[in-house]
């Protein structure tokens, strides 16, 4: 019975050895369509811009990141249920993304994907087993012993065989993503893409699930991306973590060196946000502040900088830490309208009472403070922003560090400036 | 100790379908008291939300509050008392629906849902809809009204509150829909908001930084809250106490250190050790088997005896009395049979998809089949 499950690879590639492996890869989405908007053309959503990243065989890679960072995008580009504006993809050392349509389809009973809602993906007026059959006879595989296949494989997820004969709506939740994982695993793929496969479960489901994917990995040898913006998931499954801001990847780490050494300010504050299930655990410190900026036009070179608490200071001020975090709390305040202009002294009381910078950086806020009492706004947020924020290292290079991991050996890649001194010795 | 400033008891309320009758809510007794957050937490089909829109008499058809006392300060939300043919009826201290409308909702009790797209009119300006709202309930000019709703706006940390004003909801971002919210159940002081599940739509990032805003804002205002979520990471976070809910009953009540750290209950610690932990790698979870049965055919007994690791045969037949277990104040109240005195040590262990007594070690992952 077990033959039917058995594997049969004629591309084999080795446990540890990268399986797929995403060079550069960028996806940008063009806004509306039509005559009109061929002669005025709107400018390209961002969505995925020059991503790289390798997954080992047998490995999970987490990739997590807060809703509109490109996650899932980036999960499509991949498996080319999008077409990739550049960059490649080498599955099992083919680029995926220069092969035609049949090639791609062929390629396809490798490459499996999962998705979040259990309940949409599957057809209601088909029966579960059918469902499971689907991807075989897509392929043209296992003619004859599908029927067999598929009880064994829902036996395999642990749903009972004689379910065969049920619709998607005679099972709860969890269940159904149960059924979701038996379809993917049918034409026994090495890859399965799992786009946030238990956000819609609760606590107690979410956990069998996540016990059944792990078992299945284990037994099959499955290699798994996993997508999901919760990062306790994230942490149990996965071997290594890619952290995703804005359509770039800013740091990937091995799962304890990235959770317990993270590098990158934005890492660092989505753990510093996360509820501990802990009444005894510190208090968070430092939320951040504002919102993601459009992927439209995004910031230029560190995307995290408009939101970063350790945004880089300028070369040409010479300013102490307290100074400069006085100047960046004011610059914020300003560029958001957080306070009311009332007079110079009470401005100056509010933001740099324990530290207020001299030189050149002193004439910058003299001269904002002097147009927010005009009640030009606008130009003091101008004028700050293009002295401060657009003079960092931050806003003229894009990052792209590797730094000497604390836990384990595997790589850190960190996109942070923080890290220029480091490369320098 | 102070009054509560809300007190629930043995609240009952019911779905009258076609397939039968749904106990959403099944006898639950729980207090607020004043500048307390209290935690209502429990997975989906529990009946936290229907327990909120009892309390703001809010059910809708075929939905009904049935039976139980909901007391605000010297006011009757609910009640019910027994007519001369024994049967029940409304007390005639319960509010009518316009005092409910004009006293209550709003200004004393205000809630928050968890989309707060369905809560603002999409077709109207969200500073107007602030204002509005502040003129009719706290009886000022409209001037008037559109300073408190921009100092309001300010006060919850939207940026430029002048000029998003004139916004419509569709440009605000999903967090800052949620501060628009709060702003407006703030907006009144009232003494007491309902959240329910008011983060769960939002990003770690923004999610924590509703939670600290409420924790200023509250801090503040001392306003009470009573905070409905099913993630154990926020009521940690937030919550002074915790009610957790299983299948329309309350099943334990403590303060929210004891909760983590002196569990009584096995499903809540059932649902403690299922939950993968951001601050530690934990290598196996362990997960509740089965599912939650469904509200319209309760498991006799105590209810959670079909998934429960410790359940014996004497937690089928005896339906748990919800007391307090340790004398101590303020009381831990657990609702198992375990901590009483019907048999439970000298009970047969029952065989289960959780306790896998008889499974002769081959446990297989298939506790969800329901058969």
């Amino acid at each position: 019975m077990s033959r039917a499950v058995a594997r049969h690879d004629e591309e084999q590639v080795d446990y540890g050895e990268t399986i797929l492996s995403v060079e550069g890869l960028t996806k940008h989405f063009s806004q509306g369509s039509g005559l009109l908007s061929s002669i005025f053309p709107k400018p390209k959503v961002k969505a995925v811009d020059d991503v790289s990243f390798d997954i080992k065989k047998g490995e999970t890679l987490g990739l997590v990141g807060e809703s509109g960072c490109g996650k899932s995008t980036l999960a499509r580009t991949v498996l080319r249920l999008l077409e990739p504006t550049d960059g490649a993809v080498y599955f099992k050392g083919e680029n995926l993304a220069e092969l035609s349509g049949e090639a791609v389809r062929n390629h396809r009973k490798d490459m499996q994907m999962i998705f979040q809602d259990p309940q949409s993906s599957l057809d209601p007026r088909m029966k579960v087993g059918p469902i499971v059959e689907e991807p075989m006879k897509a392929h043209g595989l296992y003619e004859g012993e599908r029927e067999e296949r598929a009880r064994e494989l829902l036996e395999k997820v642990g749903l009972d065989p004689h379910h065969y004969n049920r619709y998607p709506h005679q099972f709860s939740g969890g269940q159904r993503q149960r059924v979701n994982l038996a379809r993917a695993l049918a034409v026994n793929p090495d890859f399965i893409v799992c786009d946030e496969p238990t956000s819609a479960l609760d606590a107690s489901i979410q956990a069998q699930v996540l016990n059944t994917m792990r078992d299945l990995q284990r037994e099959f040898g499955l290699t798994y991306l996993f997508i999901s913006h919760d990062l306790s998931v994230i942490r149990h499954i996965s071997d290594r973590v890619a952290v995703m801001y804005l359509g770039q990847l800013v740091e990937l780490a091995e799962t304890d060196e990235l959770f317990e050494n993270p590098q990158h300010p934005y890492t660092d504050a989505l753990l510093q946000s996360i509820p501990v299930p802990d009444p005894r655990a510190e208090g968070r410190r430092g939320v951040l502040e504002g919102d993601v900026p459009s992927p439209i036009d995004p910031p230029s070179g560190c995307r995290f900088r408009t939101r970063c608490p350790k945004l880089i200071v300028p070369a040409e001020y010479d300013l102490t830490d307290a100074e400069w975090a006085n100047v960046r709390r004011f610059v914020r305040a300003v560029d958001r309208r957080t306070f009311e202009a009332s007079t110079g002294r009470a401005i100056r009381a509010e933001f740099f009472a324990d530290a207020e910078p001299r030189g050149d950086a002193a004439a910058v806020v003299d001269e904002s403070i002097e147009a927010i009492l005009e009640d030009d706004w606008d130009r003091a947020a101008a004028l700050l922003t293009e002295s401060f924020a657009e003079n960092s290292v931050c806003a003229e290079e894009k990052p792209a560090y590797h730094v000497e991991p604390e836990y384990g050996r595997g790589e850190h890649f960190a996109a942070c400036h923080l890290h220029r001194t480091k490369r320098a010795d | 100790m102070s009054e509560p400033l809300l007190t629930v008891e043995n609240l009952q309320t019911q779905f009258f379908t076609e397939e039968g009758v749904v106990r959403a809510v099944d006898g639950i007794s729980f207090e607020v008291n004043e500048g307390e957050i209290v935690g209502l937490v429990g997975e989906s089909g529990a009946g936290k939300s229907v327990a909120t829109s009892s309390i703001m008499r809010l059910v809708e058809n075929p939905g009904e509050v049935v039976g139980g006392t909901v007391r605000y300060r010297d006011e009757v939300l609910v009640g019910f008392e027994e007519g001369p043919d024994g049967e029940r009826r409304r007390s005639p201290e319960m509010l009518s629906e316009a005092e409910m409308r004009t006293r209550i909702r709003g200004r004393e009790i205000a809630i928050i849902f968890q989309d707060p797209m369905e809560s603002l009119n999409p077709v109207f300006k969200v500073g107007d809809q602030l204002r509005e709202f502040i003129e009719i309930n706290r009886e000022v000019s409209k001037a008037e009204a559109r300073e408190i709703a921009v100092d309001m706006l300010r006060e919850v940390g939207i940026p430029e509150p002048e000029e998003r004003y004139d916004d419509y909801p569709h440009q605000f971002s999903g967090g800052m829909r949620q501060r628009v919210l709060i702003a407006m159940a703030l907006a009144c002081e009232p003494n007491l908001i309902i959240a329910d599940e008011p983060t769960t739509a939002l990003d770690v990032t923004v999610e924590g930084q509703i939670l600290d805003l409420v924790r200023d804002l509250q801090a503040k205002y001392g306003t009470s809250f009573i905070w409905v979520t099913h993630d154990m990471g926020v009521v940690a976070e937030i919550c002074d106490r915790v009610n957790v809910m299983y299948l329309g009953e309350i099943v334990e009540q403590a303060e929210v250190d004891d909760l983590f750290y002196d569990t009584k209950h096995p499903y809540t610690e059932a649902l403690l050790r299922s939950i993968p932990r951001p601050d530690q790698t934990v290598e196996e979870l362990n997960p509740i088997e089965g599912v939650m049965p469904e509200a319209i055919n309760p498991p006799p007994g105590c209810r959670f005896h079909t998934r429960c690791p410790d359940a014996r045969e004497v937690c089928r037949r005896a339906h748990p009395a919800y007391q307090d277990v340790t004398g101590d104040e303020p009381p831990h109240r657990v609702s198992c049979v375990k901590y009483e005195d019907v048999g439970y040590e000298d009970s047969d262990p029952l065989e289960t998809a959780a306790t896998g007594a008889f499974g002769g070690g081959l446990v297989e992952a298939r506790g969800e089949s329901d058969e």
